[in-house]
């Protein structure tokens, strides 16, 4: 291994500019002329409106314009979409509601934008956007999913606000092997809602040339060529080729800025309405109502098992909440990036499970850090967990019992597991942890007063979004392979352009860690593009821990063709046989000889092309691909959350946490304790601090980080990690990737620990002192069998 | 925010005159609760009278008996301050416990405890020790200050200027911090004086901080966390929302009192 190389520990390259103030992000992009929009909000979850009365915010200083949602369709201005088509039970297609970018005729949640007002400062924005006039008429609202269909329809396509009513597998199966069970285990179970809170709030600048006709958005998103997309095919907004994204620096995302939202939409169009360059910058406030929100579901599951544990099959029924408007990934999560992943790690003959979608008054709910498997783990995990609890097995022990143990795995929800060691990854994680050691601590905990409790989570997640036929049969819009270019300049060094998008993962790292291992150049010779679609061919950009299996897979196939091409080159410069040419540590050998050319002779030579004839050899040396995998990739790995409750108070403290987890090939060991840290973070926010709440108004109250609890770095105890390999079959490199992984281990675990110190398993999410405090106080028992 | 003129007086006297010119003006301290405020464009005052370079408004000193902090002085610098750290531990243990190193970097203790916050550690501290609030024109005992959430006795036109706490033998602060907000959830400072005895509870109350005379009396007999065994005060009067019921609130003041009471007799 080199010092740059695959597996390398290599510091990133980013960080120096990120670390010094030096990153260059959407809001620091300064156009010549540029002005500042500033939205009207709907303070309502649900309203009709009368009229809105922008005459007063004309008049005031600084104003430049003032548009309306029936601005916006007067000038045909698209509605934004949902890309993933899923059909009910019933055969019927979801319910997609029209999402204009403005709001016209009612708004449905808090935060929905009503009119923008565009002004020469943000203040001015601002003042002015105050005398806008809504006439509302208030209407009842729904917020909770379970509710949403007794509730006040929202949308009239969408009767009970039903969006739909979908199913997986096969119930009569299950309903058979329910019957022949010896124990079932039946929990209810809601996955709270999350705010992502990126630290980077959403930013979007549009600039019209009125010249070339040309429109530029400069936009917080993770998948620029997607955004173009929707934009120009469906919003309407220009043609494709007349539009450009550019994601500068992106300052987090989670998933967050995967969508297309309202503002970039209204941005571009309002550039052109008013001939100068438009910028909305959101603040932390509007980022609570506007970004899309996370999980937010209500599930009961039911797991049925023999008398020596082995599991026979599994029931689940959910209501997944999507909020106000079907957000563009939306619908696939409660339901493909779900239900699929309900086998966990572990052989369940049959499973069924019904995802009713629903609207109700709140933020759109879509992808978050995990999107849909956080949810499924938590399910599984907690099931297993209190099984094995109920039955007096060790979780543990009937974990292993069930553990799928030969690949390739065909479970009854889709997916086909290609590799994995899960007794691998439990067996050290046990060790890792000193579990053996538990029962003394626990008994020391308690001296001190302290309810000591141990919680496992062994998740399974699908990753490396995804096989372009697969998705398409199950009604993704769009194909998920990705793309690369690799260019090599006359002296050697290299630019890769790729399809993916960095928003803190490192890609300008380790992608360049790639480069120098395969063509063996100095790390410091390779830089990475990404970003820009006027520089970068279609790609489909970064969420679902892809940018690793997929993304540098495609990578992979580029200097596949790099290579090939080279060696042509360099037989004619070394007048050899194509054949006969070796290619090793960045050097060009004729085999059984010592003739040989340098990578940068060669390299030069591609575009000098005086050693080869054009009719025979195209000069240049740069090469595309476009990798599309042949399956998902199948992280897994074991989590154990040691926890202290304090009897009196209720708090939890985490006082131990192991995780190993086998991503396959790793590329950097530094950046993937990183994002397992970071995931596990999120995850144990989910579990202990985080959670959205509205009141039955349809009021956001947890608006503002004094009131959404993010989880603090006094929160978190040290992470213990470790790895296990099995690697990838589906792509070329053995990666499974590692940027979910620990949000999605991490709620169960922590849940599955309190718990077993408390010794009641009715605790929902957040577990604040609070909650805890109340479940020990109603110290029911353990629910019988 | 909106628009506002910005003043900066060297003198109480100055700001005092500022003050009666400018209905409208409010007092800057440390900002950490006003600016909050008028960046959400929920307080519009038309001038800020800042009180950073007033001489003389902060430092922690003792005089005699008692220890008397500057209503301009920085939470870190209070917490950090040897001579209170030394004499009254207890108190030093409450600016530090308040929020993050950024708030007590900018924080004050005149501007906590004229923000009155029900939620503010400082109150527990003043009304626990039986402090004076010393202002530009009167000398006001904690027991009378503290009126009702975000209200206190200040007058129009009145300035914090010190505060005096008596030097208590026996005194100490423990607090449940909400998670978020790292505000006390609910928080107890209990002290003893001589005969006089303290149990004060910021946080749980409904309006603001208050003592707590059934835990007072108990605590007579013995100051020990022993005499509130089993204790706890009705949830009724308690402040209810979706951090914290009333009843879980009314729970925490007893235990925490017990705590307090602990670390104060260690
Ligand atoms: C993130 C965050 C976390 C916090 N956590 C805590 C916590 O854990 N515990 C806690 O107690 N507090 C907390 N605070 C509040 C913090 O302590 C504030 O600094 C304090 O409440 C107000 O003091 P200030 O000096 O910032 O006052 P300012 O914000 O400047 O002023 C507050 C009010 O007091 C008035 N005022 C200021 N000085 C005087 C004076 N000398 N005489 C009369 N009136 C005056 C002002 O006019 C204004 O109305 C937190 C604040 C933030 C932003």
């Amino acid at each position: 291994m080199s010092a740059t190389g695959i597996g390398a520990a290599v510091r990133r390259k980013e960080d120096l500019r990120f670390i010094t103030g030096k990153g260059k992000y959407t809001d620091d992009v300064v156009r010549p002329g540029e002005t500042r929009a500033v939205f009207v909000r709907s303070p309502h979850a649900h309203a009709k409106i009368n009229s809105i009365d922008v005459s007063a915010a004309r008049k005031m200083p600084g104003v430049v314009d003032v548009l309306t949602g029936k601005d916006l369709a007067t000038d045909k201005i698209g509605n934004l979409i949902c890309g993933w088509m899923i059909h009910s039970k019933d055969g019927t297609p979801m319910k997609m509601a029209p999402h204009p970018a403005l709001a016209a005729d009612k708004v449905c949640h808090v935060g929905d934008a009503v009119a923008v007002v565009i002004a020469e400062t943000q203040a001015q924005a601002r003042d002015a956007a105050e005398k806008v006039k809504v006439d509302y008429q208030v209407m009842p609202a729904v917020v909770d999913p379970g509710k949403a269909k007794s509730g006040p329809q929202i949308h009239d396509v969408a009767p009970k606000n039903t969006i739909y009513e979908w199913s997986l597998g096969d119930a009569k199966a299950v309903d058979a092997a329910f019957a022949l069970a010896k124990h079932v285990t039946k929990l209810d179970i809601v996955n709270n809602r999350l705010v992502p809170n990126a630290i980077e709030p959403r930013v979007a600048l549009a600039e019209y040339d009125a010249g070339t006709d040309q429109l530029t958005l400069w936009n917080t998103t993770q998948n620029p060529h997607v955004s173009r997309l929707v934009i120009a095919a469906f919003v309407g907004m220009a043609p494709e080729h007349k539009l450009r994204v550019i994601a500068p620096d992106v300052g987090g995302g989670f998933g967050s800025k995967i969508f297309i939202y309202p503002e970039e939409v209204v941005c571009l169009w309002a550039a052109r309405k008013v001939g100068r360059p438009v910028k909305w910058t959101a603040d932390r406030s509007e980022s609570f109502v506007t970004d899309a929100h996370g999980r937010d579901h209500v599930t009961h599951a039911e797991l049925a098992l023999d008398a020596s544990g082995k599991m026979l099959a599994m029931r689940v029924k959910t209501i997944a909440n999507l909020g106000a408007y079907m957000s563009t990934f939306s619908s696939s999560v409660p339901t493909y990036l779900y239900a699929t992943l309900l086998s966990g790690q572990y052989d369940i003959p049959q499973i069924y499970c019904e995802v009713d979608a629903v609207y109700t008054n709140t933020v759109p709910v879509d992808a978050y850090r995990g999107a849909g498997r956080p949810e499924a783990t938590f399910v599984v995990e907690r099931l297993v967990e209190v099984a094995a609890r109920q039955m007096d097995i060790d979780p543990a022990d009937l974990r292993k019992r069930n553990f799928i143990k030969s690949f390739p795995h065909q479970t009854p929800v889709i997916m086909a597991y290609d590799a994995g060691d899960y007794n691998a990854s439990l067996k050290k994680a046990l060790e890792l942890a000193d579990v053996k050691g538990f029962n003394k601590r626990k008994r020391d905990a308690a001296r001190d007063g302290k309810l000591r409790g141990l919680g496992y989570s062994t998740y399974i997640e699908a990753c490396g979004i995804a096989p372009s036929q697969a998705v398409g049969s199950l009604g993704c819009g769009v194909g998920l392979w990705e793309s690369a270019e690799v260019r090599v300049n006359p002296t050697g060094s290299v630019e890769v352009l790729t399809g993916t998008h960095a928003h803190g993962q490192g890609h300008e790292t380790t992608f360049a860690q790639l480069v120098s291992e395969r063509l063996g150049i100095p790390f410091e010779n390779v830089s990475i593009v990404h970003g820009d679609t006027d520089k970068v061919q279609f790609g489909m950009g970064t969420y679902g821990s892809r940018s690793g299996a997929v993304g540098m897979s495609a990578i992979v196939k580029a200097l596949d063709k790099i290579e090939a091409k080279a060696k042509k080159v360099a037989a004619h410069m070394l007048e050899a046989a194509e054949g006969d040419i070796e290619f090793k540590d960045g050097k060009f050998t004729v085999a059984g000889t010592d003739k040989s050319a340098a990578w940068g002779d060669v390299s030069l030579n591609a575009y000098i092309a005086h050693k080869f004839a054009g009719q025979e050899l195209e000069p240049g040396l740069k090469e595309t691909s476009f990798y599309d995998p042949t399956n998902f990739t199948f992280p897994a790995g074991c989590h154990i959350c040691e926890v202290e409750v304090d009897r009196d108070t209720g708090k939890t403290e985490i006082v131990n946490w192991t995780a190993v987890d086998d991503f396959g090939t790793v590329i950097n060991p530094m950046i993937v304790e990183g994002q397992v840290h970071g995931g596990i973070a999120q995850g144990i926010g989910q579990a202990l601090l985080e959670g959205a709440v509205y009141d039955k108004d349809g009021q956001l109250v947890t608006g503002s980080l004094m009131d959404y609890c993010m989880p603090h770095a006094h929160d978190l105890p040290s992470f213990q990690v470790g790895l296990t390999e099995t690697k990838s079959p589906s792509n070329p490199l053995g990666i499974k990737g590692c940027g979910e992984a620990g949000a999605i281990a991490a709620p169960a675990a922590v849940i599955n620990a309190i718990t077993d110190a408390i010794g009641n398993e009715e605790l929902g999410m957040p577990a604040t002192a609070q909650t805890v405090w109340a479940a020990l106080k109603r110290g029911q028992p353990r629910q019988a069998a | 925010m909106y628009n506002f003129t910005f003043h900066r007086p060297t003198t109480v006297r100055q700001a005092a005159g500022l003050l009666a010119r400018n209905p409208e003006a409010k007092l800057l301290a440390g900002g950490h609760s006003l600016l909050p405020v008028m960046k959400l464009r929920l307080a519009n005052p038309s001038a800020l009278i800042d009180l950073s370079l007033v001489e003389g408004l902060s430092g922690v000193e003792q005089k005699g008996r008692s220890i008397v902090i500057g209503a301009m002085t920085r939470h870190a610098d209070a917490a950090n301050s040897p001579v209170l750290q030394q004499v009254l531990p207890g108190l030093a243990s409450v600016p530090a416990s308040i929020g993050d190193p950024q708030v007590r970097n900018r924080g004050t203790i005149g501007g906590s405890i004229a923000n009155n916050d029900p939620n503010a550690d400082y109150p527990a501290a003043c009304l626990g020790l039986g402090a004076t609030i010393i202002t530009n024109k009167r000398r006001i005992a904690a027991d009378d200050f503290f009126t009702g959430m975000f209200s206190t006795a200040l007058e129009e036109g009145e300035i914090i200027a010190k505060v005096s706490f008596p030097i208590a033998k026996k005194a100490a602060y423990e607090k449940f911090k909400h998670p978020a907000s790292g505000f006390a959830l609910v928080g107890v400072f209990v002290s003893k004086r001589g005969a006089d005895i303290r149990v004060a509870v910021t946080g749980a109350g409904a309006s603001g901080v208050f003592r707590v005379k059934s835990f007072e009396e108990a605590l007579k007999k013995r100051f020990a966390a022993k005499s509130l065994e089993g204790m706890t005060i009705p949830a009724s009067g308690m402040n209810s929302d979706i951090h914290a019921s009333a009843e879980y609130r009314a729970h925490l003041v007893g235990v925490l009192a017990r705590r307090a009471l602990v670390k104060a007799t260690a």
